[in-house]
């Protein structure tokens, strides 16, 4: 017993020493707040199309049952981050086939309208959110973040910030996931 | 120079994240809103309430709160309103389910360790070394160094 008792130091050492570490190992974003949306339906909401601008706006029966897997994304002309995305998003419409939805967070019409002159416009459709309560509807933390919905109309999958680097990685897993499971 | 400070001192006012249009005319009301702001999390600047924050969304949502009680809310029918798209998340007080029994528990649980420790440390038999009576040979070695030194 009493040699048993000699070596909880060294374990709680060690466990201290293990949680420490697995803390501040790479990978684990202690500020990521889960998204409750996941294997939800999409929530209910409806925007009018940006004014001035063709594309169409955008409701939750824009996105249910549409047969096809889909993307959302909550942009901003402010948004540095966005402007990064882009591209990205653009080749996935283009290259991949895959529907893109917008939409726009808390910007002027014509802030939004010159931004999308500028880098070109992927979206099918776009919902103008200036007061950001579809944003709360999406439980939507930040610009930009972008959901998956699957066929059905339910939310696969959130990458909250840019899609570049491990953010372009983990969402077009996703996107080959659902994909796959479909 | 003094009175100056003392004057900026005087007037200086705590600062207040929610603005003046943001206040409702019925005081119970606001005071409610208040309330529950304290207990939700910013989810821009987390670990600070949405009363207190700047943040964008935190206005946003601490005018959703006001639109909501005016409009009959309850308390719950609010918290519940948040967390369906936040999560337990923007809570500063958890509720209390499977998932969190150990966060809750684990005060308990450390002050039952703690405890536990400090009772077996306290009862535990002191073990120094052992003392045995003197064998009848050293006894008798003794009462004869005894009567030796008397004389």
């Amino acid at each position: 017993m009493k040699r048993i008792l000699f070596f909880v130091p060294l374990a709680i050492v060690a466990f201290v020493l293990g949680f420490s570490l697995w803390g501040l190992s790479g990978g684990r974003d202690p500020n990521a707040i889960p998204s409750v949306l996941i294997s939800k339906p999409v929530p209910s909401f409806a925007l009018e199309a940006v004014p001035g601008l063709e594309t169409p706006g955008l409701s939750e029966t824009d996105l249910q049952g549409g047969g096809e897997l889909m993307l959302v994304n909550v942009f901003a002309s402010w948004c540095g981050p966005c402007r990064a995305e882009h591209p990205l998003l653009t080749s996935l419409v283009e290259d991949k086939g895959i529907p893109l939805m917008g939409i726009n967070y808390k910007d002027k019409a014509e802030d939004a309208i010159a931004w999308l002159d500028e880098l070109g416009n992927p979206y099918a459709r776009i919902g103008y959110d200036i007061s950001g309560r579809a944003g709360i509807e999406w439980g939507v933390t930040g610009v930009p973040e972008t959901f998956v919905i699957g066929a059905d109309g339910t939310i696969l999958y959130r990458e909250a910030g840019p899609v570049v680097g491990d953010g372009m990685k983990r969402l077009i897993d996703a996107i080959e996931a659902a994909k796959a499971g479909a | 120079m003094r009175r100056l400070i003392l004057l900026l001192v005087i007037i200086a006012t705590p600062l207040w994240a929610v603005e003046p249009d943001e206040v409702l005319d019925d005081p119970v009301l606001e005071q409610r809103a208040r309330d529950i702001s304290a207990n939700v999390r910013c989810v821009v600047c987390q670990n600070e309430p949405i009363d207190s924050s700047n943040a964008g969304v935190a206005r946003d949502l601490r005018i959703l709160i006001r639109e909501r009680l005016v409009a009959g809310d309850s308390d719950q029918e609010i918290y519940d309103f948040l967390v369906a798209r936040y999560g337990d998340f923007v809570l500063f007080r958890p509720p209390l389910k499977p998932s969190t029994y150990l966060l809750w528990g684990a005060p308990m649980l450390i002050l039952l360790l703690g405890g536990l420790a400090v009772v077996l440390t306290l009862t535990r038999k002191r073990t120094g070394p052992k003392v045995e009576a003197l064998s009848a040979e050293e006894e008798a070695r003794i009462k004869a160094l005894m009567e030796k030194d008397e004389t």
